[in-house]
């Protein structure tokens, strides 16, 4: 069958080809099965998404970064009460717990006027994306809104939360404009990928059309600065026009610039490229 | 409107008409908990399949489960029925179809003739009552042949999509993957793009990339770039080389406005496709990819199940002769699907409706990071639907796609199922994969070259 060399696995020959793409390629075979080491590989990359899944919130650790900031932080909860519902109930997810709204609304009573900008934080599918990046981001949106002279309501940190929660939580604090920080669906390579979602004039019941989205916020992705600079770009913009949305376009593009600064190969499987 | 009871064990079952009958009666599955139609208990589940075996086929003819007048699926459905067809299995109920579709009279002759006489709601109901077992011996009987560049579905044959996705379109990138791909033999159903952006400056890019590979190596495959249906006909008006008009489809007509098509757009589609005449071996060239789930996330599925509404959408892909139809059955999320039971399920339930409506079913295989599932259950679905006879399936590096981020069936994935269980390739690819040295198949045996094959070491230069 093989060619028999006495190797068990076999490396292939075309090696090369790997810096070409973040695709797992030229893993070589067993047989004509994966190798131990690329499927080992997998199981950890896998086994690191289903954790940043499954991991809880660690609320109180988030809220003390929050708090060094001098923010002030909301401890909230949807109405899935556990991450087993919130798989399944999207619907409960998008709502707050009646315990959070009521607490939302009595600060509300306390603070009629309400704030220019709410930000929420939610576990989403991701409770590591949001430990690990969530409080700079947050620091970053704060510098920007009170340079703005916008004003800025508590922070919202919520467990077991979905995108639209947001609205509800800027509805509620009577909010002109209302950021989510929710943790995205893990990729096998980017189990802490944070997504910012931004909504002028927040109400319950919006869909996505009503919101702005930034997206793979993490270390081997977009950079905070560039996160920063484009929500910062969607805020300024809706904050004149007064809307967001599919008709608020993100044209804030920062050129990327290659690392190696080479010219990217074309398809090399064509003589003329 | 009918309302069914049933009796068991002096305990009385009451079912409103036939679309709560069809709910209540179908496999657990989270979506249509979601839903709100699933049984309240499992016994109620299991007297709803005992009523609904006693339905007789006919009534599916009277009773539709979305309507008539605003529903242009369901005219599609029932003004496509063929009664002749329908003829010999028309005195049954959905219990005695089950047991007719288990027995000797049932044949690939048999149930390729069959199939025009049969709704989607008749194949989703006699589903419902079926094990796992049921779903693979019956489908395993069926053979869907269609073509283009080569000849997909033939028995002891198994072809995959090679899906070369990059998170940037890098062409670089994605002659990377499909490189590695060839070498492993992967890529007779199509060499298939998912483009990271969808503008026509892309997808033109791309479709020319693939076409000038297919023929620079003489590859006898086909190439898609997955987008709009209306982006696939602006581009053919522009003369770009495009093979397979892709499309996602759903089972209803809102869900289908959901998509932003209709059957006409389809058709409009599916013409433009042909006037290309670029198969060689046949004229087949919609690729349409669907899954259970799609109509309830479009809030369109008018309190009818999710697996029923799935097997609506082979009764709209049926009607343009598609080359290949592919379930993306755990791409959708738990809240749908929600661990490796309920996706294989689903996985074997849509493979075999397909067949029987007699479309040409491939699977990708696959499932997300939030599922409660991982590469064993992909493992058992992967065995289970090559034994059932599944016409492609997907082949990715390494099971991971890098841009639309879930797992799928890898390149070794479709190596391994070829060598328990003797699967090759389409014909004609299978004859170029040995003709250029890079896979031999003997059965069982499987011997992949040593050594890069000759004809792609000039671009392995190119690299440096």
């Amino acid at each position: 069958m093989h060619d028999d060399d006495g190797t068990p696995a076999r490396p292939d020959p075309w090696q090369a080809l790997r810096r070409l793409t973040p695709a797992r390629i030229a893993l070589g075979r067993a047989g004509t099965s994966l190798p131990t080491r690329a499927q080992l590989d997998f199981q950890y990359a896998h086994a690191q998404a289903r954790d940043a899944v499954h991991l809880p919130l660690d609320t109180a650790k988030v809220g003390q970064a929050l708090c060094a900031h001098g923010l002030e932080v909301f401890d909230l909860h949807s109405a899935a009460a556990d991450r087993h519902s919130y798989l399944q109930r999207p619907d409960l997810g998008r709502k707050l717990d009646g315990a959070s709204a009521e607490r939302l609304d009595q600060w509300a009573v306390r603070h009629p006027q309400g704030y220019d900008l709410a930000v929420v934080i939610a576990d989403g599918l991701s409770s590591l994306a949001i430990e690990r990046h969530a409080p700079a981001m947050v620091e970053r949106i704060c510098a920007q809104s009170a340079a703005e002279g916008w004003r800025l309501a508590p922070i919202s940190l919520v467990q077991q939360g979905r995108v639209a929660l947001a609205d509800e939580v800027g509805q509620r604090l009577k909010a002109q404009m209302v950021v989510m920080l929710i943790g995205e669906r893990p990729g096998l390579s980017s189990p802490d990928s944070l997504g910012l979602y931004f909504t002028y004039a927040p109400r319950v019941g919006l869909t996505d059309a009503a919101r702005n989205c930034i997206s793979n916020v993490r270390l081997e992705g977009m950079s905070y600065a560039m996160a920063s600079h484009t929500l910062l770009y969607l805020m300024r913009e809706a904050w004149q026009r007064k809307l967001s949305g599919v008709n608020l376009k993100d044209e804030a593009h920062v050129p990327v610039i290659d690392g190696q600064g080479k010219p990217a190969p074309g398809n090399f499987l064509l003589p003329e490229g | 409107m009918a309302s069914f009871a049933h009796v068991v064990a002096g305990c009385s079952w009451r079912f409103e008409n036939l679309r709560e009958l069809m709910a209540k009666a179908s496999p657990a599955r989270s979506g249509d908990y979601l839903a709100e139609v699933a049984a309240g208990s499992d016994a109620e589940r299991a007297a709803a399949q005992m009523a609904l075996a006693e339905v007789p086929l006919k009534h599916f003819l009277e009773e539709v489960l979305v309507p008539y007048e605003t529903d242009e699926v369901t005219r599609l459905i029932i003004d496509g029925h063929d009664p002749e067809a329908f003829a010999p299995v028309s005195h049954l109920t959905v219990g005695g179809f089950r047991d007719w579709l288990l027995g000797e009279q049932a044949t690939e002759c048999s149930l390729r003739a069959l199939a025009p006489g049969l709704t989607p709601e008749m194949a989703a109901a006699v589903s419902k009552i079926m094990r796992v077992q049921d779903l693979v011996l019956v489908a395993q009987k069926i053979r869907v042949v269609t073509a283009f560049r080569n000849t997909a579905g033939l028995r002891g044959r198994m072809s995959t999509r090679l899906q070369p996705n990059h998170p940037t379109d890098s062409v670089a990138g994605i002659a990377a993957s499909v490189l590695d791909g060839l070498l492993y033999g992967n890529g007779d159903a199509m060499i298939g793009i998912n483009p990271a952006t969808d503008s026509l400056g892309t997808i033109s890019e791309l479709l020319k990339m693939l076409d000038g590979v297919i023929q620079r190596y003489g590859i006898p495959t086909q190439s898609c770039v997955l987008t709009h249906v209306t982006s696939s006909i602006a581009a053919i008006e522009r003369g770009l080389p495009l093979d397979l008009v892709f499309q996602s489809i759903a089972g209803t007509q809102a869900a289908n406005e959901s998509f932003g098509i209709s059957l006409q757009l389809l058709q409009e589609g599916y013409e433009a496709g042909l006037s290309l005449k670029r198969g060689s071996v046949g004229q087949n060239l919609m690729y349409f990819e669907t899954g259970q789930g799609s109509a309830l996330s479009a809030n369109a599925h008018h309190g009818v199940d999710q697996q029923t509404c799935e097997v609506r959408a082979y009764g709209v892909a049926r009607h343009f002769n598609p080359f290949l139809v592919n379930t993306v059955v755990g791409f959708i999320g738990p809240e749908y699907l929600y661990n490796g039971k309920q996706i294989i399920r689903a996985g074997l339930e849509d493979h075999f409706c397909g067949k029987l409506l007699g479309v040409p079913m491939g699977c990708d295989i696959c499932y997300t990071n939030h599922a409660e599932a991982d590469q064993d259950d992909m493992d058992m679905l992967l065995t289970l639907l090559g034994v059932a006879g599944i016409n492609f399936i997907m082949g990715i590096p390494g099971s991971d796609d890098v841009m639309l981020n879930y797992q799928t069936t890898s390149f070794h994935d479709a190596l391994y199922a070829r060598q328990v269980l003797g699967l090759k390739p389409a014909p004609e690819f299978e004859a170029w994969l040995a003709r250029t040295g890079i896979l031999h198949q003997d059965g069982q045996q499987l011997r992949l070259g040593r050594d890069v094959p000759a004809a792609f070491r000039p671009a392995l230069a190119r690299l440096g």
